[in-house]
């Protein structure tokens, strides 16, 4: 039936049929092989990971416990003294989300700075010489790779306790991760500008003024605002290694089983987080438009 | 030898004239202005409000470099064994932490995706739900499921996968939406039922997308996987934070190191993969 829909001679049909399954049959094979793979990946992983699943399978009822006990007792005749006894602290942590948001900014700041220096070292459009490139390179990764609570803990040893040593680990981050990206900006600028204001009689510095800052700048903000939103987010834990903000006092509050501690202070956390994002959304926008306009 | 020449007033009004773009826009001068002076002021506020002392900065500059100097040469000291037993564990906190985070998030990205699931609410609920999800860091996820399941790495699997799933729901919705209508209408056109749509006109499409994301996850996974150990969760972490606080800097050192190179091999194999998966185009992941 098949044989004459396809009106083939049969030995013909048959060869290219033999080709088709021995294809299906290698995709098969290698998909067989890749799960074979995978499967034993998993068994290892989870004899070294100690995964349990008749212990996890016994506590597992813990989990819609822990969710059921964040949820604070409110009552819809008494709600706005509910809500304020849940959230009965606040004011201070207000205050703490505050320092938080600072933490994070100073961190940003003094990151995009440090990137801005190096980053034209890094690139190779307007650094020739290979070892400062290299150089400039590899300390940018290294700067990037270490996570930063592990700076933070470093530092929180040297520095002592407190918001100094979260920013300065958050700069750090931020330095090696924006370096990179602002370099490969820098990498592809339009280069005429350059060789104009070369020819102009200009140094390096004037040339990077007028002639490739024009070109970055609004590039360049628009990484630092999105490396704000992350920084944001990595500032509400530093205070778990003692690096400020509001983070050990959500330590302590999921340490010691204050649920609706922790639920109000994950509340005002997540809805930081949202708003900061819909703002430096709405401002890398208006640069990106501001950027195609001048 | 003649010295630079100097524009005459009458040829500067002339160049004023034809490019005023380059001569005006004071408006913007002082817009720029404002905003340097803003956010000077924000760092001011910052500095004074978290009591940033030059003094503390100097003393702890000293600090950092007797730290540096303590931590050469790096060396293992006598615990290779634990520190490579945690690498170990580690690598399998991060993979198996991906891997159940992509299977929870699969069923959810489904019921994500505005072209599978019409209902606006049910699609709107669920990324939010998904959001939420991800607003929590996972440092955060791992301090409660360290309540929830104890002390140790499982909790750490737990923690990659919750924090995962919100990732990745959003992400597979997104490229299950993304996805061309074409083929599944060319299915359904040869007589194929909608199951049959879904087998050869989206999983084709879908599935490199979606892998690759998975790998990518997985790379920064290990990256997570090396600190959440700071609380508790299993992995290196925690040799690392032991071993800061009783300053063996040249076993901080090694760890450090460890993390680096184990990190740059993930990341080479990874990227190997994911090239032999979709091919070597640029991919949009994140």
């Amino acid at each position: 039936m098949t044989a004459n829909a396809l009106r083939l001679p049969p030995e013909q049909a048959a060869h290219l049929l033999g080709h088709y399954r021995a294809g299906v049959a290698a995709k098969r094979r290698r998909l067989v092989l890749g799960m074979v793979v995978l499967a034993i990946a998993v068994v290892l992983a989870g004899i070294g990971g100690e995964v349990d699943i008749p212990k996890f399978l016994a506590n597992s009822h813990r989990l819609p416990a822990y969710v059921w006990n964040l949820a604070p007792p409110l009552s819809w005749a008494n709600l706005g003294n509910d809500i304020a006894e849940w959230f009965w602290n606040f004011d201070g942590w207000l205050l703490l989300l505050g320092d938080t948001l600072l933490i994070a900014y100073l961190g940003t700041l003094l990151g995009v700075g440090g990137a801005f220096v190096l980053c034209f070292a890094a690139s190779a459009n307007l650094e020739r010489r290979p070892w400062i490139r290299f150089v400039a390179r590899r300390l940018l990764e290294f700067c990037r790779t270490v996570p930063e609570l592990v700076f933070a803990l470093l530092f929180v040893m040297a520095f002592g306790l407190g918001a100094l040593p979260g920013f300065l680990a958050l700069a750090i981050h931020t330095m090696g991760a924006l370096g990179k990206l602002f370099a490969e900006v820098v990498e592809n600028i339009d280069m005429k500008p350059v060789e104009g204001t070369i020819a102009a009689g200009a140094g390096r510095l004037v040339s990077i003024r007028f002639a490739v800052l024009p070109q970055v700048l609004s590039n360049f903000a628009s990484y630092a605002l999105l490396r704000f939103e992350i920084n944001v987010r990595s500032a509400a834990v530093m205070g778990f290694v003692g690096a400020g903000g509001i983070g050990s006092d959500l330590m302590v509050a999921i340490r010691k089983f204050y649920y609706t501690d922790v639920s109000a202070m994950l509340i005002m956390i997540i809805a930081t987080v949202m708003v900061i994002d819909l703002l430096t959304e709405q401002l890398r926008h208006r640069l990106i438009g501001l950027g195609d306009r001048t | 030898m003649t010295g630079p020449r100097w524009t005459t007033g009458v040829e500067a009004a002339a160049i004023r004239a034809r490019y005023p773009a380059a001569f005006e826009g004071t408006r913007e001068r002082i817009a720029a202005a404002a905003i340097v002076a803003t956010m000077l002021a924000l760092a001011g506020l910052a500095v004074w409000r978290l009591d940033v002392s030059f003094a503390r900065l100097g003393t702890g500059l000293v600090q950092i470099a007797a730290i540096v100097g303590g931590m050469f040469p790096p060396t293992p000291g006598t615990h290779l064994a634990v520190f490579m037993h945690a690498l170990g564990e580690t690598l399998a906190i991060a993979f198996l932490g991906t891997l159940t985070g992509a299977l929870i998030a699969l069923p959810l990205g489904l019921l994500a995706a505005k072209t599978i699931v019409p209902n606006v609410f049910a699609h709107f609920a669920v990324r939010r739900v998904l959001d939420t999800i991800r607003g929590v860091d996972v440092l955060i996820w791992a301090l409660i499921f360290i309540n929830v399941v104890g002390l140790g790495p499982f909790a750490g699997i737990l923690a990659i996968a919750a924090s995962d799933t919100g990732s990745f729901g959003k992400l597979f919705s997104e490229a299950i939406e993304n996805a061309d209508r074409k083929p599944v209408d060319g299915v359904l056109s040869t007589g194929g039922s909608a199951l049959h749509a879904i087998r050869w006109g989206l999983v084709p499409q879908v599935v490199p997308v979606i892998a690759s994301q998975i790998l990518y996850y997985f790379e920064s996974n290990t990256r997570s996987a090396t600190i959440i150990g700071i609380v508790g969760a299993g992995g290196i972490g925690l040799h690392l934070a032991e071993q800061i606080r009783v300053l063996e800097w040249g076993q901080v050192a090694f760890l450090v190191l460890l993390i680096l190179v184990t990190v740059a091999i993930i990341d080479l194999v990874s990227s190997r993969l994911r090239f032999a998966i979709i091919g070597r185009s640029t991919v949009e992941v994140g």
